[in-house]
């Protein structure tokens, strides 16, 4: 039996490994044959224009979206066989947050962390984390500020303890405060020895934690090792993207 | 197995919490209900033999139409802000999802039957005979709709025109319960000679058949939504 793509002698070398990897959205190939690898430990940072392929890369790696060619694993675990295994261990901050309205913030946090087999505790520790105590732990979602609702989606992800954050514009549309917030997880996870891959265009306050950076165009990764520049527009080749879609 | 049924206790815990706090099912749905019910009973008029003869069939026909609120309404909250990709995150087994969102429209539905089964009584004059074949054949009416339209209700949950096509699928799918617990609740309210409990055994065969296909056939329905 030969050893396993992703371990050296039993550990696991690659948090990600993607090779050729392919993801459809109906025919169009967001993703046309991305080959990555990401250390366990590591802080990565996707850049590229809109539509490049950051938010299905991010997808493909929770195990949310499946693989139409290339092979590809995820924390050990194959994307085309063990998706479910991947997703228990894994925590996918997207544009949406993933709560309920008609549940207060406490209901919520409570219900993803019993999902996940959190204790009563973890709840609690991830409330006061994310300041959301008092009133506001039994206020509807539904009622909340956005900055308000993101920090209650942190905080019912926090619970589940993820060994790989993937943050898709975790900083979109949030208030001071909430940022500042996203930006301590970022730095608790990888202090705690997660890794965290992240797209953001917030690139000034992504630098202070070095990142790697790596940049995706036309649905493929370009480039591995780039410094984070936060003078340079997040942005640069939509018109590529926009030839590659028409 | 414990897990799965404590997951699917969660599940259902949690979409009956919603539907009690967002007030739906008591502000819409059940309105609608009785407004169909009392349709009924204008269209054929006030002959009083007739409305009785009828009752059974336009009773199931209306929790039939209702039901499609509820079983839309389960997949419609979970779709709202991402909580379904987040469902498939979470690592709950695929079975005990499906059985909870069964479970929490199986006893939307059982609590609809008896708001329904007292205005059928008020507004048709029906008598009950047979209160035990009565609640079974509700309990299992309840089951089999609440399965299939689960199944159904994932299986369109991806779909922009779900809510349109929900009823184009699933009434042909649960028409057996419609005629079985029809003919159930002929027999318990004494209005047929049909033979109640045998009807009670389709039922409850359409409800398992449907419960075991659903469980089996769950992870992948949600893989596609």
């Amino acid at each position: 039996m030969g050893e396993h793509p992703c371990s050296l002698n039993g550990v696991v070398e690659s948090a990600v490994r993607l090779r050729a990897a392919v993801t459809l959205l109906g025919r169009f190939p967001a993703l046309a044959g991305v080959d990555l690898d990401i250390s366990p430990g590591e802080i990565v940072l996707l850049k590229g224009p809109n539509g490049a392929g950051k938010t299905t890369l991010l997808r493909l790696c929770a195990g949310l979206c499946s693989l139409a060619s290339g092979q590809g694993w995820v924390l050990g675990h194959d994307l085309g066989e063990e998706r479910r295994m991947v997703r228990r261990r894994v925590a996918l901050l997207g544009h949406r947050t993933g709560l309920y309205d008609d549940l207060t913030v406490a209901e919520n946090v409570d219900f993803w962390a019993q999902a996940a087999g959190a204790s009563r505790q973890d709840v609690e520790e991830a409330m006061e984390r994310l300041s959301l105590t008092g009133r506001l732990a039994d206020t509807r979602v539904g009622r909340l500020s956005a900055g308000q609702r993101r920090r209650a989606s942190i905080a019912s992800l926090v619970v589940r303890r993820p060994e790989l954050w993937l943050l898709d514009e975790p900083h979109a549309g949030l208030d001071q405060q909430t940022r500042d917030t996203v930006d301590s997880l970022v730095r608790g996870a990888a202090a705690a020895g997660a890794t965290v891959v992240l797209a953001t265009h917030e690139l000034e306050r992504i630098a202070v934690l070095e990142p790697r950076v790596v940049s995706v165009v036309g649905g493929v990764v370009r480039s591995g090792d780039e410094p984070v520049d936060p003078q340079s527009p997040n942005t640069p080749s939509d018109a590529e993207d926009d030839r590659r879609v028409s | 197995m414990t897990a799965v049924f404590r997951d699917a206790w969660l599940i259902a815990g949690k979409d009956l919490r919603i539907e009690l706090r967002s007030r739906v099912g008591l502000n819409q749905i059940v309105p609608f209900a009785v407004t169909v019910l009392v349709l009924f009973a204008f269209a054929l008029d006030t002959d009083q033999d007739a409305l009785r003869t009828y009752a059974p069939g336009l009773f199931w026909l209306t929790v039939l139409l209702a039901s499609l609120l509820a079983i839309g309404r389960s997949f419609a909250v979970d779709l709202a802000d991402g909580a379904a990709d987040r469902l498939l995150l979470s690592g709950i087994d695929p079975i005990a999802v499906f059985g909870g969102k069964a479970a929490a429209i199986a006893i939307q539905l059982v609590v609809l039957e008896v708001l329904l089964g007292a205005g059928v009584v008020l507004l048709f004059d029906v008598t009950v005979h047979r209160y035990g074949l009565l609640v079974c054949a509700g309990l299992a009416a309840a089951a089999g709709v609440a399965t299939a339209g689960t199944l159904y209700g994932a299986l369109v949950a991806g779909l922009g025109v779900r809510e349109t096509l929900l009823p184009v699928l699933l009434l042909p799918v649960v028409a057996p319960v419609l005629i079985g617990a029809t003919r159930a609740f002929q027999d318990a309210f004494g209005v047929a000679g049909a033979e109640g409990w045998a009807w009670l055994g389709l039922l409850a065969g359409f409800a398992a058949i449907y419960g075991v296909f659903g469980a089996l056939s769950y992870g992948a329905l949600l893989e596609e939504a």
